[in-house]
């Protein structure tokens, strides 16, 4: 309880509050070309008056917020945006991997993601590399060869025999 | 009795079995491991659960709900890190009794405790079946939106000292749920002519962002952390002696849980706090509090144990999910056509005494699990973080890609868990715009039903219900200005004494 009080002073919180206004601000600015107002109708049967009252909240919380985090602001939060930055590189990780699966298939491209990323942590070592490709093989055969969940075989599986291609895409 | 056995029926089927198993154990697993946590793990599963029987995908997620926080007790305990967010107060007593090499007394405690929890609130759900049968029918479209705006309310104003950001947040997840095409006239709202949203943000998909990948992106940036536990020697059976003698504690603790589970967006925190400040008050040995109290740790665990269940009744009876896990599970209702409701319980109450007899057996299941397999649990704490980070990114893709194989759908999600890892970092909360996506798509339909047959603004409130909860509407804003005017008298006499 007493981290949840405390959290409108933490670094980067006042520049995070600033953008969160804005973004709110522009909704706002685009309430009417962005939604409808059918002449006759009734208020809340709208199909502007839910964006409204979301968007309106999100401006008058967020002006409020603001005002909290800038009082109680530290620092320039310049090294916290820094910290947020980081985490785009995993954002291009995730990305990559997404591209890959629809063309090397989802066993091949989930055990190199996990192999790489695992590499890119500071795990180098032989035996926990070995972990992170039968992390990747555990996860292929949890949900693609047991749970069949819906992911479709890669490009790469029509370079196969016609029998292990179509058992590469039911299994793998 | 025909409903019993009914129930009994829809139970006893191997892939059930199999789920409460598979749900209950890898529950315990999931809870251990700090870090993980249930949210982030009923994320994932949740579109692996679209393709089973409703009974068998909710099990499966009740069972990992259920059973996470007895597995998050033990790193609590152990290693002062909480393996779930609400074990935290767990570590204030766990820790100094591992110190003091109490480590299997206060295990032992912990389990029987949450046992204690777990099985009181579904006795409390099965008694108060009949009377929910009952009341449920008189929620009709006004009252549902009131319960639904009442939980929008009760989760802005339980995030104390950070209204303003639950509140923005809530309104945030509110305006997510109008993009898209709207269900009535079907006019374009906020889709900026972009057609990936025109069918609006998919609840699965920011579910994942902001719970699993953000998870990813935490554990991935931060430091590497290796922790290590001492195994616990002895067996683990002389806690249901000890909570004899603290039943008094162990019985209000799960009052409290069942209560604040019940109530929409309260759930476990607010029940831990009120039941721990209850033994604290209620001891006779109040300065053991914080340095290894056998009643803290019973409080504690009780009370977080007993809100699964009852966080159900909402979910169950009205539709109205009252916290994050629970509107994760209502897509699984969604998904097969399952409406939640009070014409769940007119027509099918043998499911919902199904879920209650499950959720039984899943405590049964987690207490003799964990009694004979602490030690082999103390492995999963040894993961390092980063490792962790490297599971859940990979796992986060079977999550969203089995959607609809869409990489939009993944750019989202990954959009949403950059903007969950910002939240995280900086202790803002991520459950109001959960919260607020599901309630206000709730909200919006029931308002648009019931205004229809509303001529004046008073017509709103004259039926009973309706009227009861507009009173607990206000009640809650008095109560929470109340406490703000409290708070301001007494900062201004300490500034000025």
């Amino acid at each position: 309880m007493q981290r949840r009080a405390a959290s409108e002073g933490l670094p980067g919180a006042a520049a995070f509050a600033a953008a969160f206004l804005l973004f709110s601000l522009f909704l706002l600015s685009q309430l009417t070309a962005e939604t409808r107002f059918s002449a006759g109708g009734k208020l809340f049967a709208q199909p502007r008056f839910w964006p409204a009252i979301g968007v309106a909240g999100m401006s008058l919380f967020g002006i409020f917020h603001l005002w909290n985090a800038w009082k109680t602001r530290q620092g320039s939060g310049l090294a916290e945006a820094a910290v947020w930055l980081r985490a785009l590189e995993y954002f291009a990780w995730f990305m990559a991997y997404v591209a890959a699966v629809p063309v090397a298939g989802y066993l091949l491209s989930t055990i190199l993601f996990t192999v790489l990323l695992a590499f890119r942590q500071g795990y180098v070592a032989v035996r926990q590399l070995a972990a992170a490709a039968a992390l990747g093989a555990v996860i292929v055969l949890v949900f693609k060869t047991a749970l069949a969940v819906k992911i479709p075989g890669g490009a790469l599986y029509d370079w196969l025999p016609s029998g292990l291609r179509s058992f590469m895409i039911l299994n793998f | 009795m025909d409903v019993l056995l009914s129930a009994l029926a829809i139970l006893a089927r191997w892939d059930v079995a199999a789920a409460l198993a598979v749900g209950s154990v890898g529950g315990v697993v999931i809870g251990a491991i700090p870090g993980v946590g249930p949210a982030v793990a009923i994320a994932i599963l949740l579109p692996a659960t679209f393709a089973l029987d409703p009974i068998v995908g909710l099990t499966a997620l009740l069972g990992i709900y259920g059973s996470s926080m007895y597995g998050g007790a033990i790193p609590a305990i152990l290693i002062n890190t909480p393996g779930t967010a609400v074990n935290a107060l767990t570590t204030y007593e766990g820790t100094p009794m591992t110190k003091r090499g109490e480590a299997r007394r206060a295990l032992s405690l912990a389990y029987s405790a949450s046992f204690f929890g777990g099985v009181f609130s579904v006795v409390c759900l099965i008694l108060l079946a009949p009377v929910l049968a009952w009341i449920a029918p008189m929620f009709g479209s006004r009252e549902i939106f009131l319960a639904a705006l009442l939980g929008v309310v009760l989760v802005v104003f339980a995030h104390r000292g950070q209204v303003m950001a639950a509140g923005m947040l809530a309104c945030l997840g509110i305006w997510l749920n109008t993009v898209g095409l709207e269900p009535v006239q079907y006019s374009k709202r906020y889709t900026f002519d972009q057609s990936w949203l025109a069918g609006g943000f998919d609840l699965i998909v920011v579910v994942l962002g902001l719970f699993a990948l953000s998870q990813a992106f935490v554990l991935l940036v931060e430091p590497d952390k290796r922790s290590k536990a001492e195994a616990v020697k002895g067996g683990l059976f002389a806690g249901f002696k000890e909570l004899a003698v603290c039943r008094r504690v162990a019985a209000v603790s799960s009052s409290f849980g069942v209560m604040m589970g019940m109530i929409p967006g309260v759930g476990e925190f607010t029940a831990q706090f009120l039941s721990y400040t209850y033994a604290q008050r209620t001891s006779r040995k109040p300065d053991e509090f914080g340095n290894g109290s056998p009643e803290g740790l019973v409080a504690s665990e009780a009370a977080n144990n007993a809100v699964p269940a009852a966080a159900m009744i909402p979910l169950l009876a009205l539709g109205i999910p009252g916290e994050a896990l629970t509107a994760m599970m209502l897509s699984v209702f969604y998904v097969h056509s399952v409406v939640p409701g009070p014409q769940l319980f007119q027509n099918q109450m043998d499911f919902v005494v199904a879920l209650y007899i499950a959720l039984l057996i899943l405590n049964v299941l987690v207490l003799v699990f964990l009694l004979h397999a602490t030690n082999s649990l103390l492995k999963v704490i040894e993961i390092p973080t980063r490792f962790l980070g490297v599971a859940i990114l990979t796992l986060s893709f079977v999550g969203v890609y089995s959607l609809r194989n869409s990489a939009v759908d993944c750019a989202v999600a990954a959009g949403f868990g950059i903007f969950g890892f910002i939240l995280k970092r900086l202790g803002l909360p991520i459950v109001p715009i959960i919260l607020g996506m599901v309630l206000g798509g709730i909200m919006e339909a029931k308002l648009r039903t019931s205004m229809m047959r509303v001529d004046t603004p008073l017509d709103f409130i004259s039926r009973p219900v309706a009227f009861v909860l507009f009173l607990i509407i206000l009640a809650v804003f008095a109560s929470h200005f109340w406490g703000l005017w409290r708070g301001r008298r007494q900062t201004s006499k300490v500034q000025d004494g």
